[in-house]
């Protein structure tokens, strides 16, 4: 009834252009997600977002090289990409890149993450800002940037798999960790230091009340952290394509230099298979951080 | 927080193998084009270090200045387009049922996540002059034929004698809309981290003493949430300007930007010093914009993007 005191004049000006012959609440004034142009716009927004996407899903299904016209359902493309050498070497040097990339960028980006929580030390805003760099900075700049670096000082090529893949992986390290120092740290300013106190005052030693106390409640930023470097060292195309050679192709480049010439059925069962593994990944990271700490940005 | 002399061996360690990394698998490699930029090329692969300014006043030539020129308002454009559509999002977002709005927030968010490339791949297919969109005009165009050829309208050919597909990829179009694709939960997620915080009574307040819905729109809802909407135009804004796939990808033979000039002078066409001058413009454009913003929405820590 409280609510009725403020909305009664357009709830007076709004009976009369009822129209509705079913039953059904009058929209009050700041319902806005109950008016139905509101829900026109965001279901059509929505439909922009996924079609797209669904329909490359739908299609790597379809038992037709046309790629338009639905022919009846099959999993052949999924065989044909599991049997093109060239496309799964790519695939399994992406998963291999992304996995080495994730453990030494989350301990990186965690320690990073304590000692911008833990210390104030001079020049500190000028290192918080230099951290942030690699997550500003065009992706193109960084690629080239990279690309001459390893040419520069000589990283030796042709090493024996996966050392060969090194360069890209040190490349994906710069660049993920300080996103995983984002996530921890905004998780880490949730923690009440008291308890860090109280720890210690119980006598535990330093050392104890860090993995007793004080990296127990890391854990899911951690988590989220590390599940956000495997996904941006899965997605990353751009620095990646300065940063590969020859015999060290990743996924993305693969496509890349597939969907140049031809979009085939065998790109789109390889793409559904990585984008169920980022979906997963993504929902498990959304999952651990907590909704009220910290977000991605 | 304490100071870093209470506990230098604990400080050390936690310090130093990220700035290593940070230091020297990330500043080095910029430093390392930085200098390149004032490099002349002397021969297939060698430089020569010459401290010239050559490079950045190659950029000020009318060809470079076009693709500039073209780069930004396409990025303009692109950005623009991302607010029209990410603000009634937000805003419907934030007035949605509790339960709701977690949900939409990560059908908005759950597109970034996958891979850049396969979200192109998807548009172009979606796009070709074989693609879903020509598809569906295609049967619309024959459902309305056959209207007319039974209501004996055909002579006249109202809608043309056949078919002809929208060109709607390899252009101008295609990019922007690509752009928009792309960049538009990174628009959403400031706008509604900020109408989200909005004091819903104000709305109340403006709409009883007689504004209407727009009215309370334009004069109360969008100066509040201004922080929220320049740190989402500058968010889209600077990785459209520097976006190197998506034209790449879907723009034609002239739709290029910044980082398709750069790409090629690090790649076909083996110019590395203008290349690495090129990139470092588009930094200073990136770091101006960054400024432009935390000036505006009053933030300083570098961390918090």
């Amino acid at each position: 009834m409280a609510e009725l005191t403020t909305t009664a004049p357009h709830a007076v000006r709004s009976a009369p252009r009822r129209r509705r012959w079913f039953r059904r609440n009058d929209i009050g004034p700041l319902e806005y997600s109950r008016k139905i142009w509101v829900q026109l716009f965001v279901g059509a927004t929505f439909l922009m977002l996924y079609a797209p996407i669904i329909t490359l899903v739908a299609y790597s299904f379809n038992d037709s090289r046309r790629n338009v016209v639905w022919k009846g359902f099959t999993f052949k493309y999924y065989i044909k990409a599991w049997n093109n050498d060239g496309l799964f070497e790519a695939f399994m040097n992406s998963i291999t890149i992304a996995f080495m990339s994730t453990v030494i960028s989350t301990i990186l980006g965690a320690m990073v993450a304590l000692l911008l929580w833990r210390f104030r030390f001079p020049g500190k805003a000028a290192y918080e800002g230099f951290m942030a760099l690699p997550i500003v900075i065009p992706e193109i700049c960084m690629g080239v940037a990279m690309l001459v670096f390893f040419a520069r000082i000589g990283w030796p090529s042709g090493m024996p798999w996966p050392l060969n893949l090194s360069a890209i992986t040190i490349a994906h390290i710069a660049f993920s960790f300080p996103f995983v120092a984002v996530v921890v740290r905004a998780r880490m300013s949730g923690f009440n230091r008291e308890l860090e106190e109280a720890s210690k005052d119980l006598g535990a030693s330093e050392w104890q009340t860090f993995w007793n106390v004080v990296f127990p409640f890391m854990k899911p930023g951690i988590v989220a952290g590390a599940l956000l470097a495997f996904t941006l060292s899965l997605d990353d195309f751009v620095i990646t394509f300065f940063t590969s050679g020859p015999d060290t192709v990743t996924f993305p480049v693969k496509v890349y230099s597939m969907v140049r010439f031809s979009v085939t059925p065998e790109v789109n069962a390889a793409s559904t298979l990585l984008i169920v593994i980022t979906v997963i990944a993504t929902l498990f990271a959304m999952k651990f951080q907590a909704p009220d700490k910290g977000s991605a940005h | 927080m304490e100071s870093w002399k209470t506990n230098r061996a604990v400080f050390w360690v936690l310090s130093l193998p990220g700035s290593f990394w940070l230091g020297f698998f990330f500043l080095t490699p910029l430093a390392l084009i930085w200098i390149l930029s004032f490099g002349e090329k002397t021969g297939i692969i060698t430089i020569d270090i010459t401290w010239t300014l050559e490079n950045y006043i190659r950029a000020l030539e009318p060809v470079y200045l076009e693709v500039v020129w073209k780069s930004i308002w396409i990025s303009v454009l692109a950005t623009v387009l991302c607010l029209a559509l990410a603000y009634p999002m937000a805003f419907a977002i934030s007035f949605a049922p509790g339960r709701w709005k977690p949900l939409l927030l990560m059908a908005v968010m759950l597109p970034f996540w996958i891979n850049l490339l396969i979200r192109t791949y998807a548009l172009i297919a979606v796009l070709r002059t074989r693609g879903y969109v020509n598809f569906t005009l295609e049967w619309f165009w024959e459902k309305a034929d056959a209207v007319l050829t039974f209501i004996g309208l055909e002579q006249l050919e109202l809608i043309g004698a056949r078919f002809e597909p929208l060109p709607i990829l390899y252009n101008n179009f295609a990019v922007i809309f690509g752009l928009v694709y792309v960049f538009m939960p990174f628009m959403v997620l400031p706008l509604y981290a900020n109408i989200e915080k909005l004091d819903k009574s104000f709305l109340e307040a403006s709409l009883d003493l007689g504004a209407g819905h727009w009215r309370t729109l334009r004069s109360v809802v969008v100066p509040l949430t201004m922080p929220g909407i320049v740190s989402g135009i500058i968010l889209v804004f600077i990785p459209c300007l520097g976006s190197f796939l998506t034209p790449d990808l879907l723009g034609g033979t002239n739709a290029q930007m910044i980082g398709n000039v750069i790409e090629r002078q690090f790649k076909a066409a083996n110019d590395w010093p203008f290349g690495s001058a090129l990139s470092f413009l588009l930094m200073y454009a990136t770091f101006g914009a960054l400024a432009i913003r935390s000036v505006l929405s009053g933030r300083q820590s570098g961390m918090e993007i």
